[in-house]
């Protein structure tokens, strides 16, 4: 069982070895990364490729740890029985059942997400250190045990807005994506536009890189909207050309809606481009 | 066999533990890398390191264990400014320039002189042919061009030269720029949690529900109320300017915790001690002023106050009217703390200075009086100590 990339993505000889390593020593894997390079659609892609069910645990600010394990209906279990239902003499029939007990139940060897881990209370990776390490928890209500039947593969997503704890990272591989070069950036391109214009590419790429490097911008362009700019570009028919004479008349790349998302952002990208001209205009 | 390497960075100040070190022995023995050097890089860093700000020690230290760069290790881990590398521009030399380049010494009186300049060293430097900095012709740093020459901070062989991964050293600007530690001030700040049930009834009440059920003779009377939330209302005052330059690192770390921690957070500066007004933001701290008297009169007392600042001043900033050092006030600072103390009765103040110093300092002597001797420390065990004081 070994991830390779698939067709979809791209992935990098340093991504591969850390999947592959949390795959065999059956780790969790976690991921960190700037927005937009593909932290989440990671674990798809990894299901897809050595074909595996994908389980999905969205995580939120009220998740607690136990939510991925079981929740128990004592509210059905109470208006069950007050209609005299025969289903109330069964506890189980209230016991509902988590992503991770999902994931530990399956027949074949799952890939469990935990997107985006830090959104989660401070202490909720360490509520979950055992369940991960052991691949099983206690269920009170039924006093029993249940234990994964294959040890999922578990990737966990983070978006650095809280630090997690060292008992935790300890027991993790851990890679960070990092941005993507143009070079890696042109095969991520090719990999979801086959057969695009190399120019148009070449031109937008540029533009693209040069909008990252504008300082100050409070969300700089991602891989993701990179993809739906060119998808825009590809839609509207643009040329290269209209791609490059763009400084002279317009400061502004085309349809920079999908690139910028704060109107701050604009703001600022218009203002360095007034002042650019200015500069080139005096000397 | 990694042991040295294993050893170098912790030494390096990487947080690796054994069991890490462990599951890189477990996964090299399960066959994981292969037998190729890049992947065995992949490899390690993925097991070793969990914290993207510790990547470029990684780096370095790697390369220093595995390519047996000559040279001493203090001179790879001289902390060079990223400033001075920053890449500005590209010299295009001469050849008449790379034939005077090539006339400096081996590679040993690189590393010595190397050494001897980042020890005279004092600013940025750019071009030229002596200093260390980018596109120069100096035999040190980046961007330039010195077929002799050892590379500091550039990404990738500009002159077209093989670089290995590891040297590339891709995450050198992501070392050490974002505040660390804060987890643990959060864990502190825990303490002072106050929950209270408000907003839309969403949880059962177990209790109440069958109390009716039992009143309405057994009839399911379902009870709900509201979820519980952390309620604690906080005031932090924060001491910016002069003495407290120094203590910056540690009052961001508290208030980028404080700011996570508390949903009612209200945050103002002052200088030194406490007058008739305070600001919001530092960048227009003489042109937006609110008078103390209004935060006390907007904020409810059930707030708590929580002041940080060394209380390092002139006794008279604290005892006499027009001591401030910045303005002339009418009444003294100690009026207006105690104000600020009558109208809420919990306060404490956070001392970034180290406690054994307090006793030298006068002013902090004063300062813990009129605090009622709820001074703490910044420090963990500090912080654990005032949010006791506050939550009591």
């Amino acid at each position: 069982m070994r991830f390779k990339g698939t067709d979809d993505y791209v992935a990098t000889d340093d991504l591969m070895v850390a999947v592959n390593a949390a795959i065999t020593l059956e780790r969790p894997l976690l991921i960190k990364g700037e927005p937009g390079t593909g932290k989440t659609v990671l674990a798809t892609e990894v299901a897809k490729s050595i074909g595996a069910p994908l389980i999905e645990w969205h995580i939120k600010s009220t998740t607690k740890a136990q939510h991925g394990l079981y929740e128990y209906d004592a509210v059905a279990r109470l208006r069950d029985s007050q209609l005299g239902d025969a289903r109330v003499h069964d506890i189980r029939n209230y016991i509902l059942r988590g992503k991770l007990w999902q994931a530990f139940e399956s027949e074949k060897r799952p890939v469990l997400l935990i997107d985006e881990i830090d959104k989660a209370d401070i202490e909720f990776p360490n509520d979950l250190l055992q369940e991960l390490d052991r691949m099983e928890f206690y269920v009170h209500e039924t006093r029993e045990t249940i234990s994964a039947r294959e040890r999922p593969i578990v990737i966990i997503s983070s978006n650095n807005e809280k630090e997690l704890p060292d008992a935790f990272l300890r027991r993790c591989f851990f890679h960070y994506i990092r941005f993507p070069d143009e070079e890696t950036m042109a095969r991520i391109v090719e990999v979801h536009f086959p057969g695009i214009k190399k120019a148009l590419v070449r031109e937008a790429l540029g533009v693209f890189f040069e909008t990252r490097e504008v300082p100050g911008l409070r969300k700089k362009p991602s891989t993701s909207e990179l993809l739906d700019w060119l998808k825009l570009l590809v839609a509207e028919d643009m040329t290269p050309e209209d791609l490059r004479n763009r400084d002279t008349k317009n400061s502004l790349p085309p349809l920079y809606g999908a690139l910028l998302k704060s109107e701050q952002d604009v703001h600022q990208l218009e203002r360095l481009a007034f002042l650019a001209r200015r500069d080139q205009r005096g000397g | 066999m990694f042991v040295p390497f294993f050893l170098t960075l912790r030494k390096a100040g990487v947080p690796a533990s054994l069991r890490e070190y462990l599951t890189l022995l477990e996964a090299m023995r399960a066959g994981v890398a292969g037998y190729d050097v890049e992947h065995f890089y992949y490899l390690a860093r993925s097991a070793l390191v969990k914290d993207e700000r510790n990547l470029d020690k990684f780096d370095r230290v790697f390369a220093h264990c595995f390519k047996g760069l000559e040279g001493s290790i203090e001179a790879l881990f001289a902390d060079i400014p990223a400033e001075w590398l920053k890449k500005l521009a590209e010299k295009t030399l001469t050849d008449e320039e790379k034939k005077l380049v090539e006339s400096l010494g081996g590679w040993d009186k690189l590393m010595e002189t190397l050494k001897q300049r980042l020890a005279e060293q004092q600013k940025r430097h750019q071009g030229g042919s002596k200093w260390i900095g980018t596109a120069g012709t100096s035999p040190f740093g980046a961007y330039g061009y010195n077929p002799e020459g050892i590379r500091i901070g550039q990404d990738e062989g500009r002159q077209g030269r093989a670089v290995k991964v590891w040297d590339k050293r891709e995450f050198k600007n992501l070392d050490d720029d974002v505040e660390i530690g804060t987890r643990n001030i959060k864990v502190a700040l825990r303490r002072l949690r106050r929950f209270a049930r408000h907003g839309a009834a969403t949880e059962l009440d177990l209790p109440d529900t069958i109390r009716a059920t039992a009143h309405n003779g057994g009839m399911l009377d379902i009870k709900m109320v509201a979820e519980r939330r952390n309620t604690v209302k906080v005031l932090l005052f924060l001491d910016v300017g002069g003495s407290m330059a120094q203590h910056v690192r540690a009052c961001e770390e508290l208030f980028t915790a404080a700011r996570t921690e508390f949903k009612h957070l209200e945050y103002f500066y002052f200088h030194n001690c406490l007058y008739e007004s305070v600001w919001r933001d530092n960048r227009r701290r003489h042109a937006e002023r609110i008078p103390t008297w209004q935060v006390m009169h907007t904020y409810g007392t059930d707030y708590r106050v929580v002041m940080v600042g060394d209380a390092s001043m002139s006794p008279y900033e604290i005892v006499q009217p027009g001591g401030s050092v910045e303005h002339w006030n009418e009444e003294a600072g100690i009026v207006w703390m105690q104000r600020l103390l009558h109208t809420y009765p919990k306060a404490a103040w956070l001392n970034p200075m180290p406690e054994k110093h307090w006793g030298y300092t006068s002013s902090i002597e004063m300062m813990e009086k009129i605090m009622g001797g709820r001074m703490f420390p910044l420090t963990l065990a500090g912080l654990d100590g005032a949010m006791r004081e506050l939550g009591r």
